[in-house]
């Protein structure tokens, strides 16, 4: 078996506002191993962009609480780690892409010295000259020409700017990359693009990837494994064959296909998963799903389903009872 | 043949900047039939919002016509205009900032029909609303509600109710699910088709995402840099797409069949060239695959290719 790069178990985060307490990720078991590129799907509000936070020790401070649990990366425990030390892993080892690069760049920074900035940090024996010629090299693998270099991020459009992004985060040659929506907001041929940059660089560094997206196409095309998120639980993990042939899914999954114009057919109206999320301040008794799911039973309403694992394939739901 | 619904010809918009006339629609010719919906798809900065604006007059065309049933409505006063706007209307992207937040749900359904004086009774006003409110799905309770109480979905029904408020038979819908998550604009999606087939509505659809576009449109207008590089029916487009843009588009549509992310892609390289000042000759030639010299001597036609196929492009 592939080594384990990061494992999560039983984590719980939660949001202390003034009005009331949300609960963003409730009981979240997760493993990646080397190499590897996990899809994170869910809708807005489902957890997901909170699961990278606290991968990344970056929950706002004081309002934002890892309750319980553990996240092991390689030799950390990241819940435990302090902030000097967690400094040293965060862009060195680890990092994270966020999702709108129009705002996550300095804008009064050139794009040159936001990259020859990370590699500063984490690498205090290199010369200038040394990092400088890092930077340019940097800049050609993302297909960037490295003359742009001394461009403020105004001067670049979208998809550069995602690439430059992409370039402060690889700069170090992380194990693991956070992608929050690296794509949601390119256009598409740009996002084949970007995308296929992403695949790349990944055999290239062999690093592993967790990708956070709310588009199944997107999944299809990069990722291992993949893993369904609802208000804040897994409620299905499993290879892509898993999710994107298997005959067993939860109720969730099959409303999120549901609600996709499928290209290959002609149908005239889309199958959507009735109602809303639930609100994450007030979760719902049971199986967090019971309210908008299609095939409710009575248990669903007041006890919370188990996994079932059948070959590695999770579904945590009443339907399922494997042995 | 019917006279279309909507028509235009050659329109134009150019935007004046330091550098030069930017062309944000360059001499666009489509029409819809009444009842049915056109497709306009085009990745950001092609001027599609542009076009349905331009449509509507909410922006002044800088040429060209815009024909509704037959008139040529660019040449309307003020208040022709006014009498005009009843029979069309917007829907906006933003369901998060095109909703006035100092408005209740009540007043922003009310304003269209309060500015074209349509109703006069305030309590007829009020049952009109709740109407609208029903036909969308909304319910009665949030009547009283402002707009940052509710999510996103309801608000962009909230947007739909307001374009619906004056009976119109002709309403652009400019990227309306593109800020929803998928469950949710599914919902929308199957609303405005449910719309379409009670109330005979006509729809210009403008979007980026092509199996939105394939599931809703009967016709489809694929444009690049202001130009309609090709128009087709919806199912023609997708099974024998000409243009090399248009195939280029369809062949970067993530799909959701797994086995595919091994093979190799064809992507277009390079981004979208600015549109100010624009070369003569075919505007996709800098990243067609295809491009030979005589793509870049001269403005292209749109060309039929199978009846009712239109496309622009030098190599047929």
């Amino acid at each position: 078996m592939s080594e384990k790069l990061l494992e999560i178990k039983d984590l719980h985060v939660v949001y202390e506002t003034d009005e009331a307490t949300v609960y963003a990720v409730n009981g979240l078991d997760l493993v990646v191993n080397k190499g590897e590129t996990l899809g994170l799907v869910g809708e807005t509000g489902a957890g997901k962009t909170t699961t990278a936070l606290s991968i990344m020790k970056l929950l706002p401070d004081r309002i934002g609480l890892i309750k319980n649990g553990r996240i092991q990366f390689e030799e950390h425990d990241i819940t435990k780690l302090s902030e000097a030390d967690m400094r040293l892993v965060r862009g060195n080892s680890m990092s994270m892409i966020f999702q709108d690069p129009m705002t996550s760049l300095n804008p009064v920074l050139t794009i040159g010295y936001q990259i020859y900035e990370v590699l500063e940090l984490h690498n205090n024996k290199m010369s200038k000259a040394q990092i400088s010629a890092k930077v340019d090299e940097i800049l050609k693998l993302v297909g960037l020409p490295p003359e742009r270099k001394n461009e403020y991020p105004h001067q670049f459009s979208g998809g550069m700017k995602q690439r430059v992004v992409i370039a402060i985060a690889l700069a170090c040659e992380p194990k693991l990359l956070l992608a929050d929506e690296p794509t949601t907001a390119l256009d598409v041929t740009i996002q084949a693009q970007v995308l296929e940059l992403m695949k790349g660089l990944k055999d290239k560094f062999n690093m592993a990837m967790i990708l956070i997206t709310h588009d199944l196409g997107v999944v299809a095309q990069t990722c291992d494994k993949v893993a369904i998120m609802y208000a804040g639980e897994i409620i299905e993990l499993g290879s892509v064959k898993d999710i994107f042939e298997s005959a067993d899914h939860h109720p969730y999954t099959v409303g999120l296909f549901g609600s996709i114009p499928d290209m290959t057919k002609k149908t005239r109206r889309l199958n959507p998963i009735e109602g809303l999320m639930p609100d994450p301040t007030n979760l719902p008794k049971g199986c967090v799903f019971h309210a908008r799911c299609p095939k409710c039973m009575e248990i669903c309403k007041t006890k919370k389903p188990q996994s079932v694992t059948k070959n590695d394939h999770m579904i945590r739901c009443h339907l399922f009872k494997y042995a | 043949m019917s006279v279309p619904l909507i028509q235009t010809k050659n329109l134009k918009k150019y935007f004046k900047t330091p550098k030069g006339n930017l062309h944000a629609v360059d001499g666009v010719n489509i029409s819809i039939k009444e009842g049915q919906t056109l497709g306009v798809v085009g990745e950001s900065g092609c001027g599609k919002s542009t076009l349905g604006r331009a449509i509507l007059r909410l922006i002044e065309p800088t040429d060209g016509e815009v024909l509704f049933n037959g008139h040529n409505i660019v040449q309307y006063d003020d208040k022709k205009m006014l009498e005009m706007r009843k029979q069309m209307q917007i829907i906006f992207q933003d369901p998060f900032s095109s909703l006035n937040p100092r408005m209740t749900v009540s007043q922003i359904i009310a304003e269209p029909i309060k500015v074209c004086k349509t109703i006069k009774n305030s309590r007829e006003i009020d049952n009109k609303v709740f109407d609208l409110m029903e036909t969308v799905g909304l319910a009665e309770r949030f009547v009283n509600t402002y707009p940052h109480e509710l999510d996103g979905g309801r608000r962009q029904r909230i947007g739909i109710a307001r374009a619906l408020a004056l009976d119109p038979k002709f309403i652009v819908c400019d990227e309306p699910v593109s800020a929803l998550d998928v469950s949710i604009q599914a919902q929308i999606l199957n609303l405005m088709m449910d719309l379409q087939e009670s109330m005979g509505f006509t729809y210009m659809f403008i979007t980026h995402d092509l199996s939105v576009v394939k599931h809703i449109s009967d016709e489809i207008a694929v444009m690049y840099l202001g130009q309609c590089v090709e128009t087709a029916p919806s199912d023609e487009l997708f099974q024998n797409p000409v243009h090399p843009y248009t195939k280029a588009l369809l062949a970067a549509i993530p799909t959701l069949d797994f086995r595919d992310n091994k093979k190799e892609k064809q992507i277009i390289k390079g981004e979208v060239v600015s549109p100010i000042n624009p070369k003569p000759g075919c505007r996709f030639a800098q990243r067609c695959p295809m491009a030979q010299n005589v793509c870049t001597e001269e403005n292209i036609e749109l060309k039929e290719v199978v009846p009712k196929h239109f496309v622009a492009c030098r190599l047929l």
